[in-house]
């Protein structure tokens, strides 16, 4: 197969970035988007030029370091799916395909499609967890949870913390990432003691980040690789109003 | 230096108690005279970290990901095991301990084991009391599964992304520590040197991969986290950027390194599928659970799968080990699917393949259950295959998984090094030769939440420790060798990428240091690898320069580390001769084709001192011997 790329390229968050063409051919339908990638960037470097930066780690989609806008789409074309896991079988020959980083203001670009994301951290840092120090647990079967709750506690746990749902959302807006631990945390029996501070503290440090609100254009959802379900942010909100009414 | 393992005297069951009881302790209001470095945000790290930051020690904690809760840990994905007997089916702490022993092929520390197994409900506990949303029971209580190499369920999971769970779990408690303000927190640092200052670790040298400035941090002790070396292969289930790095430069300054020929290939792995592949992803053991492993009876078979009628498998693993089955331990299991292959039994394109097959149990249990269990896998199968496993066996062979082998440390976690401590997969500890399913998880909690908080604090206690400043002789020296040797990288500029490198240096492994092993095969690989490096220093090409972002930087220091690395696999392969574990030499077998142990002269801890590297690396082997008091040392058998 081969396709025309046009990538993002910038030196650092200072500078000004820009589209580059390339041109590649001898793409397998089989290799994964960032292998294709790989591929390029050993055509590159043979011939003394800049490789494209990107971040990856686990390339099974579960660690979230990867982040590319493809073609207008955060992870690209295939739904429920980072775009570590994303196949060029999912491409026409000859397509061209347009490769951007996340866009947001709270995302400031480090290189080319790197950006980052701390944001992400200071926000579960306001409050994304359970106080229990080492060793003070209790036997842990004397916690019973529904199997229901555990159930729906999972799902939203399942966040892998890419950032696709701020790079999708036109507000930029952080609210399905915030509102995924607020509702992991707020529906087990574990995670009641703190819930009004957790979900107050979370909710201003993603404001004081920069991301916008949200205005249910449901786009998070959308592009979530693991499939986060939107009514993480009425939860958010039920546990912020909770927060803010009962104290 | 001496390898004196430090294990407390009396029965087994009483050491560790007894070392809680003996240690030095640091007073509530002196820990924060403390400063401790962490390197790695894995479990081990994290759990270290936040546990450490709780006591009131200042925490540096360091990682090469742009966000600690990226560690690698999180792809683990099967399970993680206790002692609870909860499934009320015979478990106890000892069963655990013996397991594990035994999975390991008695080349662990009996002491060590004991320990782990111990803790393990402890970890549970801690888990669930952090939000780790477990798989439960109908009536709110917790589920347990079936591992290999165990006869009883005793496995804790969170659907196939156990590790994720855990790792967030840790990850929440250390962001509650840097909300706290007790640990500093640098992301996207690179570890390039230890500092040994009067022969203690009082530092390390990083490089800031966003600006690529080298900075020196100093502390009263170091914590090496950094998990393990699989990628010395190129192809493994390791993340991309894990690596050996921080490791290999703590054994350049003197820490000693661990039967790093232990490594463990895990035989459920997506296959290859070209050259172009940059990982492989790992399939569950938990799936072995359910799924029937078989290829056809006769080679070169080349129909459909679902076309082969019952008769004509071969289901090899049940065939030969019926008391195990399907459930054998890794080594076992990844090594038959060898044998199947090598006769040209395999399936797929490249005929380096298995079946797993999960048409029974959908049939016996219908496919919501294997949804609900094994849902995301077998989701992560379809999206990477373009197979639908409800629909057709799966194909698998196996790959380097982890690593078994890492820095040697005490019975407190502590290297031959004072002040440097290594925990988790970076250390050699636990798992002798080979590890069991879901214990990996195990340690590096174990090692960060149970076991560093005390013995870490035995050392300061008991130490007198004078103040450094970062700027005495050794840091001074530590940096300016840290940026020659990326000024060296950059200034080859040769014609050949460090990914070709790194490539051709994982073929010689798999090929030569892989499944098994013979000695030819590594006086082969210890030549070609001290060539390929040869090489490497004229040859290779790194773009780019060292004061920005630099990935194919990153990579070049990681993979020069590597192929220093890859020989010591080899000379320690080659030097054991016998087989144990995962560690399988071709002319050291049972008749029956089982790993065969020699216990008279090699049931020691293989310890390797770095003495330079002049053409090859220069060692000297010290053995720890391994004394086993409480457990017989037996031939093992699955059968």
């Amino acid at each position: 197969m081969q396709f025309d790329l046009k990538i993002w390229k910038q030196e650092d968050g200072d500078s000004q970035g820009a589209f580059q063409e390339y041109h590649m051919e001898g793409v397998s339908e089989d290799m994964s988007f960032l292998e294709m990638l790989d591929l390029l960037n050993e055509k590159l470097i043979k011939n003394g030029d800049e490789p494209v930066e990107f971040d990856y780690d686990c390339r099974e989609g579960i660690c979230g370091a990867c982040s590319l806008v493809v073609n207008g789409i955060a992870h690209g074309p295939k739904e429920e799916t980072p775009v570590c896991e994303l196949y060029m079988r999912e491409f026409e020959d000859g397509q061209e395909i347009v490769i951007e980083p996340w866009r947001a203001a709270a995302f400031p670009v480090i290189k080319d499609l790197v950006v980052d994301r701390s944001a992400f951290d200071r926000i579960m840092a306001a409050g994304g967890y359970i106080s229990t120090k080492t060793g003070s647990a209790p036997e842990a079967n004397t916690i019973a949870v529904d199997k229901e709750d555990a159930d729906k506690a999972f799902d939203y746990a399942t966040c892998i913390g890419c950032g696709a749902c701020v790079a999708a959302c036109p507000n930029s807006s952080a609210s399905l990432f915030t509102g995924a631990k607020i509702s992991h945390l707020s529906l087990l029996p574990q995670g009641k003691h703190e819930r009004k501070e957790r979900a107050v503290r979370m909710v201003e440090q993603m404001e004081k980040e920069g991301f916008g609100d949200c205005s249910n254009h449901a786009e998070c959802e959308a592009v979530c690789p693991v499939g986060i379900s939107i009514s993480a942010i009425a939860r958010m909100r039920k546990e912020y109003m909770r927060a803010v009414t009962e104290s | 230096m001496s390898l004196a393992s430090n294990v407390p005297e009396g029965d087994l069951k009483e050491k560790w108690t007894k070392r809680l009881n003996d240690i030095n302790l640091v007073a509530p209001n002196n820990k924060r005279l403390y400063n401790v470095i962490v390197v790695g945000t894995g479990l081990a790290g994290a759990s270290a970290a936040a546990s450490l930051a709780e006591l009131g020690y200042n925490v540096q904690s360091f990682c090469i990901q742009d966000s600690a809760r990226r560690a690698h840990s999180i792809a683990a994905q099967g399970g993680i095991n206790a002692a609870k007997n909860y499934p009320n089916d015979g478990d106890t702490i000892w069963r655990l301990f013996y397991d594990t022993i035994k999975g390991g092929d008695y080349r662990s520390r009996e002491s060590n084991v004991y320990r782990l197994a111990e803790i393990s409900n402890e970890i549970i506990d801690q888990a669930v009391a952090q939000g780790v949303p477990f798989a439960r029971e109908y009536g709110g209580l917790l589920a347990n599964r079936s591992f290999g190499g165990a006869q009883v369920s005793r496995t804790f999971y969170a659907r196939g992304q156990t590790g994720q769970q855990l790792l967030l779990g840790a990850y929440q408690a250390f962001m509650k520590e840097i909300d706290s303000g007790k640990i500093d927190y640098y992301p996207r640092h690179e570890m390039l040197d230890l500092v040994v200052h009067n022969g203690k670790a009082r530092g390390i040298v990083t490089r800031d991969l966003v600006s690529g400035e080298i900075r020196r941090h100093t502390a009263d002790a170091v914590l090496l986290c950094t998990g393990g070396y699989g990628n010395a292969y190129y192809l493994s289930t390791n993340a991309k950027n894990s690596n050996v790095t921080a490791a290999w430069r703590c054994h350049k300054r003197g820490a000693y390194f661990a039967n790093p020929c232990y490594v463990q290939i895990h035989p459920t792995c997506i296959p290859q599928s070209g050259d172009y592949q940059s990982k492989l992803t790992l399939m569950s053991e938990s799936l072995r659970n359910d799924g029937r492993v078989w290829v056809p009876k006769d080679k070169n078979d080349e129909r459909h799968p679902n076309d082969i009628p019952e008769e004509e498998r071969d289901y090899y693993l049940e065939r030969k080990y019926p008391s195990f089955g399907n459930l054998v331990p890794r080594d076992v299991a990844s090594r038959n699917a060898k044998y199947v292959t090598d006769e040209g039994r395999g399936v797929g394109e490249t005929g380096k393949a298995v079946y797993l097959d999960f048409a029974d149990a959908i049939e016996r249990r219908g496919r919501d259950y294997i949804e609900e269990k094994y849902g995301n896998l077998f989701e992560m199968y379809h999206k990477i295959t373009d197979e639908n496993p409800y629909e057709r066996p799966m194909r698998i062979f196996p790959a380097v998984h982890y690593t078994m082998g890492g820095l040697w440390v005490d019975y407190n976690l502590m290297s031959n090094i004072p002040g440097l401590f290594v925990l988790g997969e970076a250390n050699f500890s636990d798992h002798g030769g080979n590890r069991l399913g879901a214990s990996a998880l195990m340690q590096g909690l174990a090692d960060g939440y149970f076991v560093i908080p005390y013995t870490l604090g035995d050392y300061l206690g008991g130490e007198d420790l004078d103040q450094v400043e970062g700027n005495e002789e050794a840091f001074e020296e530590a940096e300016n060798y840290a940026q020659e040797h990326i000024d060296k990288l950059l200034n080859v500029e040769g014609d050949k990428t460090v990914v070709e490198f790194h490539q051709e240096l994982g073929k010689i492994m798999w090929d030569k240091v892989g499944i098994s092993r013979d000695e030819e095969g590594l006086k082969e690989a210890i030549k070609e690898i001290q060539e390929l490096r040869d090489e490497f220093w004229e040859r290779v090409r790194v773009p780019g320069e060292s004061a920005n972002y630099n990935k194919y930087l990153e990579f070049a220091g990681r993979v020069a580390d590597f192929l220093e690395l890859g020989e010591l696999m080899a000379k320690d392969a080659l030097h054991r001769e016998e087989s144990a574990g995962c560690h399988f030499r071709e002319e050291y077998q049972t008749e029956e084709g089982e790993a065969l142990r020699n216990d008279e002269e090699f049931s020691y801890v293989a310890a390797f001192e770095y003495q330079g590297l002049n053409g090859e690396i220069q060692h000297e082997l010290h053995k720890e011997n391994l004394e086993f008091e409480f457990v017989e040392l037996k031939q093992r058998s699955y059968k």
